[in-house]
């Protein structure tokens, strides 16, 4: 990965939703590359965030590697990890990853359920962001990857109580980049297509072409170390999305998806 | 339910796919009467990995490392853990798979399950040999460490033991210590089966990895059998640099209607190989990965011998019966014009393997890919079985998709052994094929 400082001093590295898959797998080509010195995995789960970090620990016996189990769903308890986080250094590299799918019929049936897919999937991670974002903007430097989705370009009836969650995410990114701009920090959207992930488990079964978590967490690395302000994963969905954003209501209130 | 391949794509059968992602593992999901079996990458070539209609448990989202002691090169990781992995983590730092198959584009899990053998039998045995312990979690819930001290008798049934006996869900494996990627290499032309064996006979002692390709169509010919004998060891520590190969992917876009290994194009190719190979004789320093698992960098490869899939055939026969036996075993394959590019011919050490059903023997083994043809494929095996049986042979499990019960239970006879280790809820197409249920 380019390094973001000026100088050669190894990087530190936090990722939020530590235990997602994409985020495993970006942290392993992150450590591979080299450069890291400190890692540290936010999630809820410890004992889930600790195989993560043994897992990385393995691979890069010279990193550090330590897990902070926290709730990142409530502001205060996200301001409070924040804090307690930055004043050992403010990050060079923060990646935002957790989510979760959730089930559009459940969500339109149940509004406690589509509450909750929406804090975990819109809010919270704009939160986060926010969190890291002043302390970032001080220091003068670093990069904000956040993982959205195809699904926030064009609300659709198949989900579009996470499409509006992760359409909060993009518009939050968005002014995040006007805000950051010039100050030597950089907001990166990832908005990833359906991915090979156990979150996608019954997609595959009913035989939707997924791309790997691989191939997905290369372009999050890739598009963070660039500072491209968005980033579609794999890139075909740039083209696709462009097609379906600019679909004529007419045409596309006929179809199914 | 999704349609799974294997690896030979004979057959495109709806499972039920559920997919392991958490550790620790507690219990294994299926349906109330529903039969289960662990999946790894489908690189097995028969039906040893699939169960039609019932549950497929993947093992994909296993990746982890979880331990590593550098002062024995004990490295505990999760099943799904692709062998590549390992490799390309523990090379740079001088710690290598002791044993590895022709891909590393498998899985711990999967290469225990089929107790795995690579080009260096003869020095390090087979994969199981070098786990010192294994987790295996069984369908009632019941988790079962074992190693070759610890419940030796469930890790002799687990190793080699098809996926039957549980799920492996963590395994502890002994890395061997490497100077470094590059290996000394020799490539050697021979032009009989004599020659073979003669260089077989001289190989085994001064050279780690010792592999041939072979002409399967020049068996005709007496005493013309043709081939490529490779062998290496580890490159000195001086030779140790070099640029890395570069990681080039291609993919066999899609599978043809018919088969591209056919009888026009195999006599030209398997010419063409041969005389290729042969300008290339002497010396030469290679990094391990072309030299080890030379097909890796052409993802499905396995689709170039069309829509109906082929089979792999491979047998070992011990070592006093071998030259007969693949001399006649090759006149067959000339016979029936049927066959492939890659036919490999290897001998394996006198080591005993330890599970009770893995493949490797004292002996030599011949590997084959055939073109599914239907019928006139499934004649040509039945000629073939006959002449494993009356060496005293067996076929790999792991690569078969159709041998008969009878060379099954021939070939493996501890396998009344075996049995009372299986979970009564997990089963294969291939324990339904071979083992009744």
């Amino acid at each position: 990965m380019q390094n973001n400082n000026a100088s050669n001093a190894p990087q530190t590295l936090v990722i939020v939703g530590a235990t997602s898959l994409i985020a495993q797998h970006c942290a392993r080509q992150w450590l591979q590359a080299g450069g890291i010195g400190r890692v540290v995995l936010v999630g809820r789960d410890a004992a889930r965030l600790q195989g993560v970090a043994d897992d990385l620990q393995v691979r890069q016996p010279q990193a550090r590697i330590d897990v902070m189990a926290g709730d990142v769903t409530q502001a205060a308890s996200i301001a409070a990890l924040v804090q307690h986080l930055v004043a050992q250094g403010v990050p060079d590299t923060v990646l935002i990853a957790h989510g979760s799918l959730p089930d559009q019929a459940r969500c339109q049936g149940d509004l406690a359920s589509a509450e909750q897919a929406m804090a975990v999937n819109g809010l919270s991670p704009a939160l986060c962001a926010e969190a890291f974002a002043g302390a970032m903007q001080v220091a003068g430097r670093g990069t904000i990857g956040i993982i959205g989705s195809v699904a926030g370009d064009r609300g659709r009836k198949s989900n579009y109580v996470y499409g509006a969650a992760k359409g909060l995410v993009e518009r939050y990114a968005e002014g995040l980049q006007h805000r950051l701009a010039g100050s030597g920090v950089k907001v990166v959207l990832i908005k990833p297509g359906p991915t090979d992930t156990p979150m996608t488990a019954h997609l595959k079964a009913r035989g939707a072409k997924l791309a790997s978590v691989e191939q997905v967490a290369q372009a999050v690395v890739r598009g963070m170390a660039r500072g491209t302000p968005v980033v579609y994963a794999p890139a075909k969905w740039a083209l696709i999305m462009a097609v379906i954003r600019n679909l004529p209501r007419a045409v596309f209130h006929k179809m199914d998806i | 339910m999704v349609a799974v391949r294997s690896w030979g794509r004979l057959s495109a059968d709806d499972h039920d796919l559920r997919i392991l992602a958490e550790r620790p593992l507690a219990h294994l999901p299926r349906e109330p009467g529903q039969h289960g079996l662990a999946f790894g990458m489908g690189r097995s070539y028969g039906d040893v990995c699939l169960n039609p209609g019932g549950a497929l448990w993947s093992l994909r989202g296993l990746d982890r490392f979880i331990a590593w002691d550098e002062a024995t090169g004990d490295l505990t990781c999760e099943a799904g853990m692709l062998l590549r992995d390992i490799q390309r983590t523990f090379v740079p730092r001088g710690w290598m798979l002791p044993v590895t198959p022709g891909t590393q584009l498998a899985t711990v899990g999967g290469a225990i399950a089929n107790d795995v053998h690579g080009k260096n039998h003869h020095v390090h045995g087979s994969f199981g040999d070098h786990v010192q312990e294994l987790r295996l979690l069984r369908t009632d819930g019941l988790s079962i460490r074992c190693g070759p001290q610890l419940h030796p008798d469930w890790f002799a049934a687990t190793v080699g033991g098809l996926g039957l006996t549980g799920v492996v869900t963590q395994a502890t494996l002994r890395l061997r210590r490497v100077p470094g990627p590059w290996l000394d290499t020799e490539t050697l032309p021979y032009g009989s089966l004599g020659e073979f064996f003669a260089l077989a006979d001289a190989s085994e002692a001064g050279w780690e990895h010792t592999v041939s390709w072979i002409d399967c169509l020049s068996g005709a010919r007496a005493g013309a059998t043709r081939g490529i004998f490779l062998r290496a060891n580890a490159a000195a520590p001086e030779s140790q640099h070099g640029p890395a190969p570069k990681d080039r992917q291609r993919t066999v876009p899609f599978a043809p209607p018919v088969s591209l290994v056919n009888r026009l194009s195999l006599r030209p190719f398997n010419a063409a190989y041969y005389h290729l190979n042969r300008r290339r004789a002497g010396r030469a320093l290679q990094h391990y990965e072309p030299f080890s698992y030379p097909l890796d960098n052409l993802q499905e490869w396995n689709r170039i011998y069309g829509r109906r899939g082929f089979y792999q055939y491979q047998c070992v026969v011990p070592r006093p019966h071998g030259p007969d036996a693949v001399g006649a075993l090759l006149r067959e394959i000339t016979a029936s014009g049927q066959g492939s590019f890659l036919g490999v011919l290897k001998t394996f050490g006198d080591r005993e393997s330890v599970g009770l059903l893995s493949f490797p023997q004292p002996g030599v083994t011949l590997a084959l890919d055939f073109p599914n043809l239907g019928e006139r494929t499934l004649r040509l095996f039945d000629r073939l079985d006959a002449v494993v049986a009356e060496a005293g042979g067996r076929l790999y499990p792991a690569k078969d998709a159709r041998m008969p019960r009878a060379l099954f239970e021939a070939g493996y006879p501890k396998l009344a052994q075996f049995l009372p280790y299986r979970d009564p809820n997990i089963r294969s197409a291939m324990s339904r094929r071979l083992m009744g249920d």
